[in-house]
């Protein structure tokens, strides 16, 4: 187990994919816990409509664009500020008239969802006024409104009946898209709104949030929850591999420790283990983790703790004891008995490190088998209340019938990532196993 | 395929049947080393059992939960008890705590903890849990035992189909396998076994989304129609229809990961010195294939396949939950759901007896294929 034989990995090019993937996954963690704490993350997934409120509900993802002929609308979200907004200010006697651009480039095959705007202000007595009108790429105009808002306002556009009714009946994100005669298919170009907000006084600040709601937003699709489920993609990846790398350890390492003491022991200490470990194997795993999550505490660490303790006496033991007993037998074990080392010395120092080659392997191996067990105990309703994961959107996207509803990538985006992970895992670990112990998989 | 499939379960039955006209000793053996399972499997199974109820019930958390519950009813009553309402409010109140009192001591919640436990072990091992807080058997009927019993048989066919459907395939293809070592198809072979690191549930959603959603060749999920199909044979191929995907999930989640082990033990005894010495003698190869290479890797077969069954039972309540399947493991999630205690205890034991049984079982087809149990080594052991 030298540098020399894990270079020999590199003769495998499924194994290197596999540790291109897992070192894309780390990259993405570390990235993740950076780019968006923890405390945000959580706080931003519990969150409501008031966070969310810019996105639609179940849009899928941007890409799908790129493999469709016909082209769905993007959701598109511009603020007064943008760089894309322009501006001009006329001062007038007792304030201000600004005049904003938003530039709309339409070049999809049918229709958005909604259009609103939402303004927040402040000012010091009288409210600011504003007028807004749609300039289409012929250069038509259309008045769409005029009102004055108040410190938080929201303008909904489908829903403005005198702006329908001057569309023939056609709510705006139709109407405004069209000439009118055929409302069935959209016209492309570029759109203009043009927002004059007159001011009143000097220190009137008006901020709007212009959105069009399309099938469309992000590079992940939103949820039910108008929630982008990036966040949960994103941070799934952290929990998913910090959970898995433990609990692989985790029982790994005590069931190597727990048969190195039985072989070396023996005679009753090991009659008893294996005695245990048949019990243990009676023990129903799932349900009794299902028990302690519904019971106890479904935090994470709780469950961590509930698998590695569950599996201390697991089925491993056999395997590794089935070694430890040639190891046992090693003239190098017999000579450390004679130098009069101590039981601990030769079980920790002698035994244990010879089955290390295996040991590592194994628990590469059994990552996967961890991440997807927390994704289970997600879908079974019983993920960590706070934290967002691949399990989780699993959950929810089952819960509100994806599937059937077809919102296909709310289901397969998670799915992919657990398997993409569980592959890469497992792909290094046989090529490990391979390489560390060539001749027990020699076959 | 057909002949292949015959050569596995063929090789344990000529030579018991030898056995067993040789002389009764075998099978008083065999009986012996059955015997001595079962006790062990009972005492392995209460203490099993025992561990669950302390997990269940550790720092008498479903005792506090029994508590409230007693607390509640009582005061409810009293509050509906026309009679009590005479009475002042102090005398009310101390009347409802003497009833609780009663009620407790019923059911012997005055009990030291280790005497609890032990109580409701007896209970638990005889499914005696009481009544369900929400759930009902399709009958009406509370009773956590019923409820439990009721969900079995879906499992059971559920699984066991999936175990023989799983098992045939992977023995057969193992098989072939391992006698065309280092050919394209066995490198195809290999090259699949890490589709086996997701489980069956994962697989599952896929092949809804393909089958159900998007080809509508099968249900989404369900055992039968609804309403059920009245006649025997419309029955069944409803079952069929309905059980295609969950069966097809498990199995393409473990095939393949058996196939490589199972082919891998299959190519380790084949390289024994005494199959080259059959070979030499010129035996025919289907009896070096039979007698020689499957006979003696049986056992390790067997070993590994019971992991695998074990493993599948608890793979139940997620996979029975994405295919609605009306089983156990849907019942455990419902359960959950509702936080229906008594339910989840019950369906924690149940299951605890599945894995037992299981294990017991294939201890038994162990000793029937193992030769050392049969020459006598297996009481032993």
């Amino acid at each position: 187990m030298n540098l020399r034989s894990l270079k020999e990995i590199f003769r495998y090019p499924t194994a290197v994919a596999g540790f291109v993937i897992i070192l894309l996954l780390i990259g993405v963690s570390i990235y993740t816990m950076i780019a968006i704490p923890y405390n945000q993350a959580v706080l931003l997934w519990r969150g409501n409509e008031s966070d969310w409120y810019t996105n639609p509900k179940t849009a899928a993802p941007v890409w799908f664009n790129w493999f469709r002929k016909e082209k769905l609308p993007e959701t598109l979200v511009l603020t007064t500020g943008d760089e894309a907004v322009t501006s001009t200010v006329k001062e007038t006697k007792d304030g201000r008239i600004t005049t904003y651009t938003f530039p709309i480039d339409f070049e999809f095959d049918s229709f958005y969802d909604d259009i609103s705007i939402f303004f927040t202000s402040s000012y010091d007595a009288k409210a600011p006024f504003v007028g807004l009108k749609w300039i289409a790429p012929d250069g038509k105009e259309t008045r769409l409104g005029n009102f004055s808002i108040g410190r938080k306002y929201s303008y909904r556009m489908g829903q403005d009946k005198k702006l329908t009714t001057k569309l023939k009946g056609n709510p705006a994100e139709i109407g405004l898209f069209t000439d009118l005669k055929d409302v069935k298919t959209p016209i492309k170009g570029q759109y203009t709104l043009e927002m004059e907000v007159v001011s009143f006084d000097k220190n009137t600040e008006v901020k709007a949030e212009y959105v069009m709601y399309g099938k469309l937003a992000g590079w992940a699709g939103t949820d039910h929850r108008r929630r982008d489920l990036s966040l949960a993609l994103l941070w799934g990846t952290p929990i998913a591999l910090t959970f898995g790398l433990l609990a692989a350890v985790g029982t790994s390492l005590s069931q190597l420790i727990i048969a190195g003491v039985s072989t070396w022991f023996g005679g009753i200490v090991d009659t008893i283990i294996q005695r245990v470990t048949e019990i243990n194997l009676v023990i129903p795993f799932l349900p009794v983790l299902i028990m302690i999550g519904t019971f106890y505490s479904r935090s994470i660490f709780v469950i961590l703790g509930a698998v590695i303790l569950l599996s201390i006496f697991g089925s491993g033991i056999k395997t590794y004891r089935a070694v430890f007993l040639q190891v046992k037998e090693s003239t190098y074990i017999e000579a450390a008995k004679t130098y009069g080392a101590s039981n601990a010395r030769i079980i920790f120092m002698y035994m244990i490190p010879r089955l290390i080659p295996m040991l590592i392997p194994a628990f590469v191996v059994q990552i996967p088998a961890y991440v997807f067990l927390e994704a289970s105990l997600a879908v079974l309703g019983l993920g960590d209340p706070t934290l967002p994961t691949w399990g989780k959107i699993i959950d929810e996207s089952r819960n509100n019938q994806a599937l059937f509803q077809g919102w296909y990538y709310w289901v397969l985006e998670p799915s992919a990532l657990l398997m993409i992970t569980g592959l890469a895992f497992t792909v290094v670990g046989y090529a490990l196993d391979r390489v560390f112990n060539p001749r027990l998989r020699g076959q | 395929m057909a002949e292949a499939t015959s050569s596995t379960t063929t090789p344990a039955k000529p030579e018991a049947e030898k056995k067993t006209s040789a002389g009764s000793s075998t099978f008083a053996r065999v009986a012996k080393y059955t015997g001595v399972r079962i006790v062990t499997m009972v005492i392995t199974v209460v203490i099993g059992l025992y561990l669950t109820i302390l997990i269940a019930n550790m720092g008498g958390y479903v005792d506090n939960i029994r508590r409230g519950q007693i607390r509640e009813e009582q005061n409810t009553r009293a509050a509906n008890d026309p009679a009590m309402r005479r009475l002042s409010l102090e005398e009310r109140q101390k009347l409802v705590e003497e009833r609780i009192a009663l009620a407790e001591k019923r059911l012997g919640l005055d009990q030291p903890f280790m005497i609890r436990s032990v109580n409701f072990l007896t209970h638990a091992v005889v499914l005696d849990l009481g009544r369900a807080q929400q759930m009902t058997s399709s009958s009406g009927s509370t009773l956590v035992r019923l409820i439990i019993l009721e969900r079995l048989p879906p499992t059971l066919i559920l699984f066991a189909t999936a175990d023989i459907v799983l098992f045939l395939l992977a023995i057969v293809t193992a098989l072939i396998l391992s006698r065309q070592y280092g050919s394209w198809l066995d490198k195809f072979f290999v090259a699949l076994t890490p589709i086996s690191s997701a489980p069956g549930w994962f697989y599952g959603i896929f092949f809804i989304l393909i089958f159900a959603s998007v080809l509508h060749w099968l249900p989404f999920g369900g055992m039968v129609d609804s309403p059920p199909p009245p006649t025997k044979i419309g029955y069944f191929l409803s079952l069929m229809e309905h059980m295609a995907l969950p069966v097809l999930s498990i199995t393409f989640s473990q095939l393949f990961l058996n196939i490589f082990s199972w082919r891998t033990f299959f190519l380790i005894y084949s390289s024994e010195d005494y199959v080259d010495m059959a070979r030499a003698k010129g035996l025919p190869a289907r009896d070096v294939n039979q007698k020689y290479i499957l006979r003696p890797t049986l056992p390790t077969i067997i070993t590994s396949f019971a992991l695998l069954v074990i493993a599948m039972w608890l793979g139940a309540p997620i996979l029975e939950t994405i295919f609605n399947w009306p089983g156990l493991g849907r019942a455990l999630y419902q359960a959950v759901t509702a936080y229906d205690t008594p339910v989840i205890i019950g369906e924690t034991v149940i299951f605890s007896y599945l894995l037992a049984i299981t294990v017991f079982m294939l201890d038994i087809v162990y000793a029937l294929v193992d030769p050392r149990v049969k020459i006598g080594e297996g009481g032993s052991k």
